[in-house]
């Protein structure tokens, strides 16, 4: 079976932090699987264990059908990653950096070169090809980082945190690169930006405490929520409706936004309109769900243990 | 795995941590040649001239000892400052390949001094093709031994600094206070069991009994053979108990 898939994994480090416990998941087909959380959440365990860098303390996983956990040399053969926090190695060119990590996936001397040329210029890296890394911009590393994983035979690709710490320019640049290759990759992307997520990835993972709050596609999760729309009122002043089903938010700058259902959103319009207030509805964002999910107490969602998403 | 794509892996090292690193900054051939040169000219000096014999065949076992010293702040740098090994341990490059091929990238970063040191020893030594096997199967001993201690230290460590830490402690260890520039009857007795600890003490004898320089009897010669490789088989056992490629 093309695809991905966890079962159960559990993680607990040799101090006792216990970083996953229980994730179970599925995603078929090539696209980009995005996995949401804040820090500490445990996206890079449960990539790392994904990946064969870390056993994980209880639960299976496969790739492409092979056994993660114990058979990590035939899954190596079509994974690649960018881990969290790498950086492109200061005293190579990312010519240099390209092509060593091909040879490393066993291509030959000439093969290598000819792939990680074809691949810097596919991320507009051409005329920085034989500059040293450490004289690069930051955005300009991070691709070349990217470029690395992309220039080999991998076919599932993982990236740990790919846009931290990009200006907004670079950042749009590597969506819109990850939006065209996620026909051809199955993408495995951690971030804490939900704009992110919501703007490429197919499924959603959003993880808290080292569980799996919730999986699917950003359809799914606004049906897994309470509320699917989102009222905005801008006007500090305004006088406000009742909300039976949803709730009210308060914003720093006097906005106010209420959550709710699609009935009664459609009731509040309705008011709004009458009183000649000023609004805006929209479905709820992944920010929206993100919050909903995240700011619930733990314990409400503990029993979520072993949900099969 | 085929032995194309592992000769690929091995040359992957060996770009990476020698030739590439020595291309664009050739400062570093300075600095691989200057720290054994630095000593032979001093022994020589302080010794009118008496050790440069002994100070050759020292600073050809330095080198060898400083590959593995240098391959722990290697990996060690390599894998947490740019998380380069976690790439790799997903890749299909095994970890002896791994291990291996960063080896071997300590021995060509070595070669420039390997190769001043060979045509000092040619002029000044004039060894005997035994001798001359005897003394590349000791330094080829002492690689190992101090490439296997690097490597099983590096997995110890989880930062550079840390690491640093460790590396000078080897380094004492192995280099500074082992006679190997220099006759181990030079230093008097109490404080010569001391220099003992260190392996890199059984390799200087061996190869200053096989020049002539020291007489040792023969039982002590096989006691420092087998001290030398014990050692390197003792240390081989444990990084392969110990090592950790994938983390548990
Ligand atoms: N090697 C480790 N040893 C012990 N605890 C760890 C280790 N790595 C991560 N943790 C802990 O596991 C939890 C999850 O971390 P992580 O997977 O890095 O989260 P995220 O990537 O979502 O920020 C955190 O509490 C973190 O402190
Ligand atoms: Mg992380």
């Amino acid at each position: 079976m093309e695809g991905l898939s966890c079962r159960n994994l559990s993680k607990t480090y040799g101090n006792n932090t216990k970083a996953l416990r229980g994730i179970s998941l599925s995603f078929k087909g090539n696209g980009i699987l995005a996995i949401i959380g804040r820090n500490g959440a445990g996206k890079t365990t449960l990539v790392r264990i994904l990946s064969t860098e870390l056993m994980p303390s209880k639960g299976s996983a496969e790739i492409n059908g092979m056994d993660v956990i114990n058979d990590p040399g035939s899954v190596r053969n079509i994974i690649a990653i960018v881990p969290q926090e790498s950086r492109a190695i200061q005293w190579l060119t990312p010519m240099q950096s390209v092509m060593s990590y091909l040879l490393y996936r066993g291509f030959g001397y000439n093969e290598s070169r000819k792939k990680a040329s074809d691949a810097l210029k596919m991320l507009g890296l051409k005329s920085n090809a034989d500059k040293l890394n450490r004289l690069l911009s930051g955005g300009t590393k991070r691709k070349v980082m990217v470029a690395t994983v992309l220039a080999s035979d991998a076919k599932v690709i993982f990236l740990d945190e790919p846009t931290t710490g990009l200006d907004p320019i670079s950042r749009n640049d590597l969506w819109n690169l990850l939006n065209k290759l996620k026909r051809d990759y199955l993408i495995v992307l951690t971030t804490h930006y939900l704009e992110e997520a919501e703007k490429l990835a197919d499924k959603i993972g959003v993880m808290e405490q080292g569980r799996l709050m919730a999986f699917g596609s950003m359809d799914e999760l606004r049906k897994k929520v309470r509320h699917q729309y989102s009222i905005r009122i801008n006007d500090p002043g305004a006088d406000m409706p009742a909300t039976k089903e949803g709730t009210l938010i308060k914003g720093l700058d006097g906005s106010k936004q209420i959550l709710t259902t699609e009935k009664e959103a459609f009731g509040i319009s309705q008011y709004l309109i009458k009183k000649g207030v000023k609004f805006s509805t929209n479905p709820v964002s992944l920010e929206d769900i993100f919050y909903y999910i995240v700011k619930k107490p733990i314990n409400e969602t503990s029993e979520g243990d072993e949900d099969e998403w | 795995m085929n032995g194309k794509s592992t000769f690929s892996q091995l040359l992957a090292s060996v770009l990476v941590n020698a030739v590439y690193a020595m291309i664009n900054y050739p400062i570093m051939i300075v600095n691989t040649l200057l720290a054994p040169l630095s000593i032979l000219v001093v022994i020589t000096f302080v010794s009118h001239g008496a050790l440069v014999g002994v100070g050759i065949e020292g600073a050809l076992i330095m080198t060898m000892v400083s590959g593995g010293i240098g391959l722990q702040g290697d990996l060690s740098h390599l894998k947490n400052d740019f998380k380069m090994q976690d790439m790799v341990v997903s890749s299909p490059t095994s970890s002896l390949t791994y291990v291996a091929g960063m080896a071997l990238s300590e021995l060509v970063f070595s070669l420039p001094v390997l190769v001043l040191l060979s045509v000092l020893a040619a002029v000044y030594l004039h060894p005997t093709l035994l001798q001359t096997g005897i003394i590349i199967a000791v330094m080829s001993l002492m690689f190992i031994f101090s490439i296997v201690l690097g490597f099983l230290l590096s997995t110890f460590t989880s930062d550079i600094v840390q690491s640093w830490g460790f590396s000078g402690i080897v380094s004492v260890l192995l280099s500074t206070i082992p006679p190997v520039y220099y006759l181990i009857t030079y230093i008097p007795l109490p404080f010569r069991y001391i220099a003992y600890i260190s392996p890199t003490t059984y390799a200087a004898e061996i190869i200053q009994n096989a020049m002539g320089f020291l007489q040792i009897s023969s039982i002590n010669l096989v006691a420092d053979w087998i001290v030398v490789i014990a050692a390197t088989i003792c240390l081989m056992y444990l990084s392969y108990k110990k090592a950790r490629w994938r983390e548990p």
